[in-house]
């Protein structure tokens, strides 16, 4: 059974939630407490939603200098899966582990919504089980969430299918409707809408397994 | 800028203790409680813990008739929060607090800091906060510090409540003229707790340490609860009159900070290294510590110069009963300090000891009383020596004088419906919905993973799931209810029906109601009217509470609120908690479908002289009509049907298969609103047939759902199985919102109407 790492900074919130969804899916979580120096043996490390160190200044900002964060560009470095949602993702962009950067929504508030994903590549750990163009009904919750970069950022996105994940119906404001990108290899992948929140009909949709299941599944593969 | 004043206080100098909020009949009380003069830090003291908010002076006289027991009530009124055993080990604790003074001067701290106190509330039961609801009622949107007033709450509560990682699942949105200069903002949380982690404010065990937790002290908050929350608002010259003067007394929020406080204190809980645990709120750490000690019957020596501040220069009364947020106070035995301070540097939360439990002292007539000595190091001066008691316990009880208003018998006599200009019905409907999504957008409702039905439906419905709870597969409901019209017009009756509106929402989500808080937003209580209403919406509550089976386990009375010598209207906020004993699939919505049978369960006309009221009623106060009688409270009727309800949806919650598709209660904008709502958010049409007239469309009174049913004689069987009555009122069908003759509207239209209307007014110019 694969054994994911959820790093857990001052200010995170969503861990438990992530931990759970890992468990869902057949896998077994680890806290990894943000000033550890190590992940220890795990096949793939989550950064979870939440404001880490309360992200007064940007979110993000202060979280890329935790120490467990050079742990994880080794891990990436070395291949690992990595997954940041919503400020986890935040977090890979200001660490250098991901392209772009998150700017406050259009509408300059906070949005916690449903919305329909599309997908947009199936290379990444996260859309690896994923039907191309398949639609998937996941939410979102931030207040910074508009991916943006810069022209050549975006050819490059676009060239190497790292966009992973767009909104069918922009919720706020993401150039080109992008909801979640990896990095070139694929094997680091950040998105703003929550899987872990869609885990069960019971709580409005369960689209969120066909994401977290692939995550997960990959990092037993590597495993083995 | 004029120069401000407070309510009730002369231009002239005035002695120490007017200024502090104490009358000169207090001051004497306080002599004789010391055997002397108090000095200027033991008169800083009383005039905060024997303020309104901290003493409820004037309320706790009524609030005695309130009936909080119950055989699955853990703790009733008058700790942190309530708490009930909800089953398989597990407490959940509930609490509602008002923070209207703050928020009416500084909207977005006010509500964020509102939004802080009463996580603390919850988690100094040891319970974790797991959702947060927020009553708000403000004054009509055309005007423009209204718009400014909302926003700014709405971004306080969403800034505060998402960073600190507690979803906010439902609230109440009133807009009512009355709030215009003191707007209303409530707050409610509720929490869950493994049984056996149940922990009370209280100092015990000589030796043992006081540990102040988190925030440092500041200027910030001083006299909050004496200057702010327990005199009213000055001028009625609207925003010159909030006054500036007033703004140092609003605290300021660090949701970050409270955020490891919460992981701080819940993990100190679980590895029991705490005796006691109790929050700093309302008059600062003069109140936590005097209550502990006052529970605990010991004596604190408390040293104000190891309290950490912001600030250099605070004076020992400033320090003592400041209410800068983000703090808590534990009681731990000194063998337990080097874990303690570990652990809290774990969460790099501030742990510093600023006091000792030590034994009582005896007097002469062989008695013993906890003092709480505050001193200059703890072997140093004394600057302040107190009985804990007489500070937490013994202010005075107030029986102030009670008068019906002596316009409401013509009030009442009015009929609210008499040459009304009638335009066409169907633009008076559309004009009634409003969709609060623009507000609850803004908050985190989804964290934990619970939210099987969120905000903008009858009642929230959580899974009863959290971190370190044992399993189960129950759920927990929540609902905040109330009615400030009905309650202007016979605040009794008014409260009861209020009662029961929250008892029908709970039921629309398959809950039966377990427990009761209340938040009581009365005017000024030396106004004998005001007492009367508060004394009249307490028996009231009483009434439906004995009623209905719900015991009362805490509340929160708010007092003062009038602006310019107007009182608002009586708005006494109900939070009811249900339970649901297996939730595995999500109840019925308002998601009904082509083909079904629309059936109007429970008694169609209300009890008592008029079937159709429309007193009270949104569509009569569009109009400016705030006269006429509400409909009876009768519990005879309304409990069966709230019960049959509650039942046929819970059991599909449990997985039974029902011919029930949709289900809502009717409430605000009365039985055609209801309908409205139910196919603007379905996207289907209905054909309803006629209602008898404008009553029927617009009356408000509680007990009667809208059921979108495929087996109507199935469904109508079964209710009369139950006694309680129930009719075929129309058809799921077309694309229309036909009722009658009367009306006939797109569903696209009704649906972009709803939709549009909060964020029309709001973008008004």
């Amino acid at each position: 059974m694969a054994r994911i790492g959820v790093v857990v900074f001052p200010g995170s919130n969503c861990e438990y939630d992530a931990a759970n969804a890992v468990s869902d899916v057949g896998a077994t979580p680890v806290f990894i407490w943000h000033s550890e120096s190590s992940l220890g043996e795990v096949d793939g490390v989550i950064l979870p939603g939440g404001f880490a160190h309360g992200d007064y200044l940007r979110p993000g900002a202060l979280a890329r200098f935790s120490p467990v964060m050079d742990a994880v560009k080794n891990f990436a470095a070395e291949g690992g899966p990595v997954l940041g949602i919503c400020n986890g993702f935040q977090v890979l962009t200001e660490a250098g582990l991901l392209p772009g950067a998150l700017q406050k929504n259009r509408g300059l508030t906070f949005l916690c919504q449903p919305t329909t994903l599309v997908v947009a590549a199936t290379s990444s750990v996260l859309t690896r089980n994923a039907r191309l163009g398949q639609h998937l009904s996941v939410p979102i919750n931030h207040f910074s969430g508009s991916y943006t970069c810069d022209d050549a950022t975006y050819e490059q996105l676009v060239a190497n299918d790292q966009i992973v994940l767009r909104y069918l119906d922009n919720p706020n404001g993401s150039r080109d409707d992008i909801a979640g990108v990896s990095n070139e290899a694929g094997n680091v992948v950040g998105l703003m809408p929550h899987p872990e929140r869609a885990m069960s009909t019971l709580l409005g949709s369960a689209d969120g397994r066909v994401l977290l299941g692939g995550f997960v599944g990959l990092s037993a593969d590597a495993l083995a | 800028m004029r120069a401000t004043k407070f309510v009730g206080v002369s231009d002239a100098p005035e002695p120490l203790h007017r200024a502090l909020g104490l009358t000169d009949a207090e001051l004497d009380d306080i002599v004789a409680v010391l055997g002397r003069e108090p000095n200027h830090v033991e008169l800083a003291l009383y005039g905060v813990m024997w303020s309104e908010h901290c003493s409820y002076k004037s309320s706790r006289v009524h609030l005695k008739r309130l009936p909080s027991k119950g055989d699955h009530v853990l703790v009733g009124p008058g700790e942190g929060a309530g708490v009930i055993d909800a089953g398989d080990g597990i407490g959940v604790a509930i609490r509602i607090e008002s923070h209207n003074h703050p928020s009416a001067i500084e909207p977005y701290q006010g509500a964020a800091t509102g939004v802080g106190g009463i996580l603390r509330d919850v988690f100094s039961m040891g319970a974790r906060p797991l959702a947060v609801m927020d009553p708000l009622f403000f004054g009509e949107l055309t005007d423009a510090r209204q718009r400014w007033l909302v926003e700014g709450v709405v971004s306080g509560v969403s800034g505060y409540g998402n960073s600190v990682g507690v979803p906010t699942i439902g609230g109440e949105l009133t807009f009512d003229a009355c709030y215009a200069s003191n707007p209303l903002v409530n707050v409610l949380a509720v929490g869950a707790l493994p049984k056996n982690r149940l922990v009370l404010g209280v100092a015990s065990g000589v030796g043992n340490l006081a540990v102040l937790l988190g925030s440092r002290t500041g200027r910030d908050g001083i006299g909050g609860v004496s200057v702010l929350a327990s005199a009213g608002f000055d001028g009625a010259d609207g925003a010159e009159s909030l006054d500036d003067a007033k703004r140092p007394s609003v605290q300021v929020g660090d949701p970050y900070e409270e955020k490891r406080l919460i992981e701080a204190c819940l993990e100190l809980l679980d590895n029991q290294l705490v005796v006691g645990i109790q929050d700093l709120g309302g008059a600062g750490i003069v109140c936590a510590l005097s209550e502990t000690a006052a529970k605990g019957g010991v004596g604190l020596n408390v040293d104000y110069t190891a309290i950490p501040l912001r600030e250099e220069g605070m004076q020992p009364w400033e320090i003592m009963t400041s209410e800068s947020q983000e703090r808590m106070l534990a009681i731990i035995t000194p063998e337990n300090w080097d874990a303690v301070a570990a652990l809290c540097a774990k969460w790099e939360v501030r742990a510093t000891v600023v006091g000792h439990v030590v034994e009582p002292d005896e007097l002469a007539d062989g008695t013993t009383v906890g003092m709480l000595r505050v001193r200059k190091g703890f072997d140093g001066d004394i600057v302040a020596e107190v009985p804990a008691k007489s500070l937490a316990d013994e202010a005075p009880l107030y029986h102030r004088p009670l008068a019906r208003p002596a316009n409401l018998d013509a009030i009442n006599a009015e009929d609210p419906s008499a040459d009304v200009a009638e335009g066409p019905l169907a633009e008076e409907l559309l004009d009634l919905l409003l969709d609060p999504a623009w507000v609850y957008r803004q908050y985190d409702s989804q964290l934990f993973l619970n939210t099987v039905v969120g905000p903008g439906r009858d009642a929230a419905l959580l899974r009863l799931a959290g971190p370190g709870l044992p399993s189960s597969s129950r759920g927990i409901a929540v609902t905040t209810d109330s009615n400030p019209r009905w309650c202007a017009l016979n605040p009794r009756v008014g409260t009861a029906l209020t009662v029961a509106e929250a008892a029908a929402n709970l039921a629309c989500v398959g809950a039966t109601a377990k427990a009761l808080v209340n938040c009581l937003n009365f005017g000024n209580p030396t106004h004998p009217e005001v007492m009367w209403q508060l004394s009249e919406s307490v028996d009231g509550m009483a009434e439906a509470c004995l009623a209905l089976g719900i015991p009362v386990v805490g509340g929160n009375v708010s007092l003062y609120n009038e602006s310019g010598g107007n009182d608002i209207d009586p708005t006494p906020v109900v939070g009811l908690l249900g339970v649901v004993d297996s939730l595995i699939a999500p109840p019925p919505g308002w998601n009904w479908n082509e083909g079904d049978a629309v059936v109007l369960v429970g008694s169609r006309m209300a009890a008592g002289d008029e079937p159709f009221p429309v007193a009270g009623s949104r569509w009569a106060t569009k109009r400016g009509r705030r006269g006429g009688q509400v409909a009876d409270f009768d519990p005879a009727r309304l409990a069966p049907t709230i019960t049959f309800v509650a039942n046929e949806i819970a059991a599909i919650c449990g997985g039974a298969t029902s011919d029930i598709t949709a289900v809502h209660d009717v409430s605000g904008g009365g039985l055609a609103s209801a309908i409205a709502e139910m196919v603007a958010v379905s996207g289907r049409g209905v054909v309803i047939d006629a209602l008898a007239g404008r009553g029927e469309f617009f009356a408000e009174f509680p007990g009667r759902f809208v059921v979108g049913t495929s087996d109507a004689a199935a469904l109508l069987a079964r209710c009369a199985a139950a006694g309680v009555a129930a009719e075929v009122i129309g058809a799921v069908a077309g694309a229309h919102l036909v009722i009658g003759s009367d009306v006939v509207i797109d569903v696209a239209d009704v649906a972009a109407r709803r939709r549009g209307a909060l964020e029309d007014q709001l973008s008004a110019n």
